[in-house]
């Protein structure tokens, strides 16, 4: 159990609370969602407290990310995709922190939910929907018809159109879903193998060399993956962004 | 699978005040279930992300986003201000150095000025010395060639009476006899072609 990978994605109830049969309680996931804003709305807010118009270094961070994103979106759905800036800009940001926090040992990685990126993916393509619905009514369908399609092939492409279109939520929220999942068992299986072998006297110290060093190596990667998995999370957000500010392909 | 001492165990941090709010057996939702695909927590998880997310959110969308996007408006409008200021300078820069260069022009052109005339008076006074020191020096001339004439005339004039005395003293040793005067001038005349 204790060595048990998979020990690491367990929920643990912290407050314990029930509403109508529905278990709704405080969770160790709760507190990591909680840890996870806190961290991030408390850096973003206290390093541009100073307004400054020369940056401090922290400052600079904020900024950089705040026009990282604002980049990523302007090429993604254009200069009218900034109004989405606000929403990718929380997305990007939680992703990030949850990710990051989740390489402490012993902490608990929010984003290695599938329920939890699901739900990410959810507003973000629950977005799409409405504001294109909203934005340009059924021509919003036309998503779905690429233009200059011969005729006869015309259903075979909207029906792949479509089960693309579908498939979008669960390709996003188990992309980032499965790279955190995979990447912290990873991570737990070879310090485990440090462990069981560190146990067995001076050879097995010896051969436990192999597995720390890639521990550390899988750590750095993880680190990577970390930042590389909000940043695949935002870019794709803005492009199916663009798709609902230009059905029209 | 592996031999693991309890020491090494990675134990849920939350352990500790879990066993202290939750009731015993309610530890874990489901038991044996991989967790991520326990529907048991899915209400709660959903709930709170929604609770922190819906928050940040709105944090994001009130503070920070218009805080950052002003602090950088602002550094763009005042650099675009500096540029401003800075062409600004620049011009008054090229407008002086352009007055400048004038005002150089022009007083190099009123010392060359300045200098042709000094140049035109001294050449005027320089010619006005020289014709009146030739005036002086021709008047000199001429005085000298005056009096050179008159001392050349008196010395002509002289030569008779000379030639007188040394023909009479000649005339005196050779012949013994003496003449008269006028005996000696007529003949000196008569030599002379007078």
């Amino acid at each position: 159990m204790a060595n048990d990978p998979i020990h690491q994605f367990q929920i643990t109830r912290l407050v314990p609370i029930e509403i109508g049969g529905l278990d709704l309680s405080f969770t160790n996931s709760s507190l990591f969602m909680v840890a996870t804003v806190a961290a991030a709305a408390g850096f973003l807010f206290l390093t541009t407290a100073n307004r400054g118009l020369i940056p401090s270094r922290l400052q600079s961070v904020s900024e950089m990310s705040y026009e990282f994103v604002a980049a990523m979106l302007r090429d993604g759905a254009g200069s009218q995709g900034m109004r989405f800036f606000p929403m990718v800009f929380s997305l990007f940001m939680f992703v990030l922190v949850a990710n990051l926090i989740g390489m402490f040992p012993y902490f608990f990685t929010i984003t290695s939910h599938l329920i939890v990126t699901f739900a990410l993916a959810m507003l973000v393509v629950g977005t799409v929907v409405v504001y294109g619905f909203w934005k340009h009514g059924l021509h919003f369908l036309n998503l779905f018809v690429p233009s200059g399609v011969p005729g006869i092939l015309m259903p075979l492409v909207v029906m792949i159109e479509v089960i693309s279109f579908l498939s979008r939520p669960i390709s996003l929220s188990v992309r980032l879903f499965a790279n955190m999942l995979a990447g912290h068992i990873t991570l737990k299986v070879f310090a485990g193998f440090v462990v069981s072998l560190g146990s067995m006297g001076a050879l097995g110290i010896g051969g436990a060399i192999l597995p720390l060093a890639m521990t550390v190596a899988l750590t750095g990667l993880e680190f990577l993956v970390a930042f590389l998995q909000a940043y695949v999370f935002a870019v794709l957000t803005c492009m199916y962004l663009n798709d609902a500010l230009h059905p029209g392909h | 699978m592996f031999v693991v001492t309890p020491a090494y165990a990675q134990s849920n941090p939350t352990e500790g005040t879990n066993s202290e709010t939750v009731a015993p057996g309610g530890e874990t939702h489901g038991g044996g279930a991989f967790p991520p695909f326990d529907s048991s927590t899915y209400a709660s998880q959903l709930l709170w992300l929604a609770i922190t997310f819906g928050l940040f959110y709105l944090f994001m969308s009130r503070v920070i986003v218009p805080r950052i996007g002003g602090i950088l408006e602002h550094r763009r409008d005042r650099i675009a201000q500096d540029l401003d200021e800075a062409n600004r300078l620049k011009e008054e820069a090229d407008a002086a150095i352009a007055a400048y260069e004038q005002e150089l022009a022009e007083a190099r052109k009123k010392a060359s000025a300045i200098a042709e005339t000094a140049r035109e008076k001294a050449k005027a006074a320089a010619e006005a010395e020289r014709t009146k020191t030739e005036a002086e020096l021709n008047a000199k001339m001429m005085d000298a060639e005056k009096s050179i004439l008159a001392i050349k005339d008196k010395a002509l004039a002289e030569v008779d009476t000379i030639a007188e005395e040394t023909a009479t003293d000649v005339v005196k040793h050779l012949l013994g006899g003496s003449v008269t005067k006028a005996e000696v001038a007529a003949a000196i005349r008569a030599a002379s072609g007078k």
